[in-house]
C-alpha cells in the first residue's frame, strides 16, 4: 500500500499505520514525498514494514514498537527516539540525537550520524557505518553502539553500561569513559551487529571497545574536576 | 561577680548558626548538602496578600446555600479529550523511586476521591498508580526513565517537564541507597549507583524544537490527550509565551517553594523566583497572546490551604498544583515519629533527607520495613479529606468576595501587606491605592 504525503496528510497516514487491521493482512507500505515532514511513522506498534522514499524530518519512527522502517534518504533530529523494538534503517545520514533513550530494537545508519548519537540509550543496538559527532553515547545506559568510522569529541561522556565499539579514530573521550578489554563475548556481539548491518568490510577484531570506568557511579568529592 | 565591662556575646548575622553548621558539614564530609523539599527561607508569599471581602460596592454569596463552581477543564486547546476535574487543585509530579509504590498509590486514590488528577514523575508509571488514578498525567522528563509508548497511551494527559521550581536548570539525583531492584529495572540502570536525571532533554533544544516534539507526542497519542508544559519560575513571561507558541495546551508554572526529591541546598535556596513573583508575568504572556483561559495556567510551589488556592486564582491562575502539602497530608514529617526523626539528627517538620531512604513515615523510601508503616488506603483518604477542605476554604473566600465561581476571583479582590508583595502581585498596598511600579 502506498501513501503520498503530498496527497494524504501526516495524521491520516500515521493513524492508518498505527491502527493496522490485522484481518486485511497488509504488511508492506511505502511512503512517498515525505518532504522532511516531522514525526513520520511515530508511534507504530505492529509488525509491519514501511519504506519511506525520501528525506524525513524530526523524530521519524519515534517510540517505534515492532515495525521495520527503511528511510531511503536522510533523517532529521531524534530518529527512533525512545524506540522499544523493531528496526529502523537509514540509507543516508542522520542528524543529532539518533536513537536517544531508545530501549530496544536495532538502528542501522548507512551514512554518518551527527552529535549525541545514542544519547541516554537504554538497550538499543545502534550500527553506524560512517562516523558519529561529538558527545555520542552521552549518559548511555545500556545496549551497544557500533561505529565503523570515527567519533567526535567527548565520546561516551558519563556513560553507564553501554558498550561502544569503534573501528576508526576517537577525537577524545568524555568523563569516565575508558578503553576496555575485548573478550569473546564482545567479539561475538560485534559479529552479530556486523551481520545485522550487512557489513562485510570490517571484522570484529578491527574494533576497540569503550565503556564506563565506573568511577563516577557514586559521588566522590575528589572526582570533582571530572564533572 | 559579673564584670560590668563585658558586653553580651554577639553572634554574627552573616555567620549565623545554620551557616556555620553548613560550613562545618562541608568541611567534614566533602560533599555539598543534598536534601528534599523546596526553599525554606522566608520569601514574599501568599501570606502577604489579603482578600478585601464584600462591602458596600460588592455583595457576598451565602456560604451554605449559593453555589460556587470549582470545576475546571484542562487542555481544550487541541486535545480531543481534555481533562475534566471537579476541583482546580491537582497533585504534582513525584517520582516512583523518590516515593514508595504505596505512597504513589495513595496519591492516586486521594486525587480520584477528590475528583482531580495526579502526576507520575521521573521513574515511569507504576501499575498501582495507574490503577488507582482516574486522571493520571504522565511526565516526559529529560531522563526518560521508564518512558514507554504503552504507558504514554494510557495517560490522560502528558506533561513535558522543562523545569522544576526547586531547581530551574538543574537535573535530579537519586542516590544509590534508594535504588531497589524494582527502581533499577524501571530505570534501566544497575542497582546501587547514583542515578543522575538529566537537566535537559536529549532530543530537543529550544522552543522551536519543542513545538516539533509536541507534534510527535500528539501523533503517537493520536491527538487525544492534552499536552502540558511544566516550567520553573525562572523567566515566567518569556517561558510562558514560548510554551504557548510551542503548542502547549496547559502551562504548569512552579515557583521556588516547589519541592524536589533531592537537590543541592545551594540550588534550592538560590536559583529561581518565588511563586508569588511568577504569576502576573505568566498571566501577562497569556493575555498578550490572547490565550488567557484558552491555554490554562496551573501554579505550584508553596500552596498550603484554600486561601493560597484562592489568591493564586485571583491573580489569574486557572488551577493550582500541590506536592509538599500532599505529602504532609499523607503523613510526611508527622510528629508521631519524633523520636525517629531525632535519631536521624532532625525533627518533625524539618526532616528533608528523603534521598537517604530512611523516612520514618515510610513515604520517601524503598525500604520494605519502613514502607509497611504506610497504608495507601488510609493515606488516600487523608489526602482526599485535605483536598476537599482546602477547596471548601477557597469557596468560602470566593463567596465572601461575591463570586459564584473560583475563576471569577480577580486581583481587585486583593490587597498586599508589604511593598514587595504589592509590587509582585500588582495589587495595592493595604490602606492605599498604591501599586508599586504602576504608572499613576
Amino acid at each position: 500500500m502506498h501513501f503520498d504525503l503530498r496527497k494524504k496528510n501526516l495524521r491520516e497516514t500515521n493513524s492508518f499505520l498505527q491502527n493496522i487491521d490485522r484481518k486485511k493482512n497488509q504488511r508492506d507500505f511505502i511512503i512517498t514525498n515525505p518532504d522532511g515532514h516531522h514525526a513520520i511513522c511515530a508511534g507504530l506498534k505492529n509488525d509491519i514494514s514501511v519504506t519511506v522514499k525520501g528525506h524525513t524530518g524530526y523524530y521519524c519512527g519515534g517510540m517505534n514498537q515492532k515495525a521495520k522502517i527503511t528511510i531511503e534518504g536522510n533523517a532529521g533530529t531524534g530518529l527512533a527516539e525512545n524506540m522499544m523494538s523493531g528496526t529502523i534503517h537509514v540509507k543516508g545520514n542522520v542528524s543529532q540525537s539518533a536513537g536517544a533513550t531508545a530501549h530496544g530494537g536495532t538502528i542501522i545508519i548507512d551514512g554518518d550520524a551527527s552529535s549525541r548519537c545514542g544519547i541516554s540509550m537504554k538497550g538499543v543496538d545502534i550500527i553506524v557505518k560512517g562516523s558519529v559527532g561529538h558527545m555520542s553515547a552521552f549518559m548511555a545506559q545500556s545496549g551497544s553502539l557500533l561505529i565503523c568510522g570515527d567519533a567526535g569529541e567527548a565520546l561516551g561522556d558519563s556513560v553507564y553500561e553501554t558498550n561502544i565499539y569503534i573501528a576508526g579514530k576517537v577525537s577524545n573521550l568524555g568523563a569516565d569513559c575508558v578503553e576496555k578489554k575485548m573478550n569473546k563475548f564482545h567479539l561475538k556481539k560485534i559479529d552479530e551487529l556486523l551481520k545485522k548491518g550487512n557489513i562485510k568490510k570490517y571484522k570484529a577484531n578491527n574494533f576497540k571497545r569503550y565503556g564506563s570506568a565506573r568511577k563516577l557511579y557514586n559521588f566522590n568529592i575528589d572526582n570533582v574536576s571530572a564533572y | 561577680m559579673k564584670n560590668r565591662n563585658n558586653t553580651t556575646p554577639r553572634k554574627s548575622w552573616t555567620f549565623d548558626e545554620y551557616t556555620n553548621s553548613e560550613i562545618r558539614r562541608a568541611a567534614e564530609t566533602g560533599i555539598y548538602d543534598i536534601r528534599g523539599g523546596g526553599s525554606k527561607r522566608k520569601l514574599p508569599h501568599f501570606d502577604d496578600l489579603l482578600f478585601l471581602g464584600a462591602s458596600m460596592s460588592r455583595y457576598p454569596l451565602e456560604g451554605y446555600r449559593e453555589k460556587c463552581n470549582t470545576k475546571i477543564t484542562l487542555g481544550n486547546r487541541f486535545a480531543k479529550k481534555p481533562l475534566e476535574l471537579e476541583i482546580p487543585i491537582t497533585i504534582a509530579g513525584m517520582s516512583f523511586g523518590a516515593l514508595s509504590g504505596p505512597a504513589k498509590e495513595a496519591l492516586g486514590r486521594g486525587a480520584t476521591l477528590a475528583g482531580t488528577s495526579t502526576t507520575t514523575g521521573d521513574g515511569g508509571m507504576t501499575k498501582e498508580e495507574r490503577g488507582q488514578s482516574k486522571n493520571l498525567v504522565y511526565q516526559l522528563l529529560p531522563s526518560r526513565y521508564g518512558m514507554n509508548p504503552d504507558d504514554l497511551r494510557k495517560a490522560d494527559a502528558i506533561e513535558v517537564v522543562i523545569g522544576q521550581g526547586a531547581k530551574p536548570g538543574g537535573g535530579g539525583m537519586l542516590l544509590g541507597q534508594k535504588i531497589s531492584d524494582r527502581v533499577a529495572e524501571m530505570r534501566n540502570l544497575p542497582k546501587g549507583i547514583d542515578q543522575r536525571s538529566a537537566c535537559r532533554h536529549p532530543d530537543w533544544t529550544g522552543p522551536d524544537d519543542l513545538a516539533i516534539k509536541i507534534i510527535e507526542l500528539r501523533e503517537i497519542t493520536e491527538w487525544k490527550v492534552p499536552i502540558f508544559v511544566k516550567i520553573a519560575g525562572a523567566r515566567p513571561y518569556y517561558d510562558t509565551a514560548l510554551a504557548i507558541k510551542a503548542g502547549a495546551d496547559v502551562i504548569v508554572l512552579d515557583g521556588m517553594q516547589g519541592g524536589t526529591a533531592a537537590t543541592q541546598e545551594v540550588f534550592i535556596e538560590n536559583v529561581g523566583q518565588p511563586t508569588l513573583a511568577c504569576i502576573r508575568p505568566a498571566v501577562d504572556a497569556l493575555q498578550d497572546l490572547n490565550m488567557h483561559r484558552k491555554v490554562q495556567l496551573i501554579i505550584s510551589g508553596g500552596i498550603r490551604n484554600g486561601a493560597d488556592v484562592a489568591k493564586a486564582m485571583a491573580l489569574g491562575a486557572d488551577a493550582v498544583s500541590i506536592g509538599s502539602a500532599a505529602m504532609i497530608a499523607l503523613g510526611d514529617n508527622d510528629p508521631k515519629w519524633e523520636n525517629e526523626y531525632n535519631k536521624l539528627g532532625s525533627t518533625a517538620g524539618a526532616y528533608d533527607d528523603w534521598h537517604e531512604g530512611k523516612d520514618p513515615a515510610g513515604i520517601t523510601t524503598q525500604d520494605p520495613k519502613l514502607m509497611k508503616r504506610f497504608d495507601p488506603i488510609k493515606g488516600g483518604k487523608k489526602l482526599s479529606n485535605y483536598l476537599k477542605v482546602i477547596t471548601l476554604e477557597a469557596q468560602t473566600i470566593a463567596r465572601a468576595c461575591g463570586k459564584n465561581d473560583l475563576h471569577n476571583l480577580e486581583p481587585e479582590d486583593l490587597c498586599a501587606l508589604t511593598v514587595e508583595a504589592a509590587a509582585m502581585a500588582r495589587v495595592p498596598l493595604a490602606g492605599t491605592s498604591w501599586i508599586p511600579g504602576k504608572n499613576i
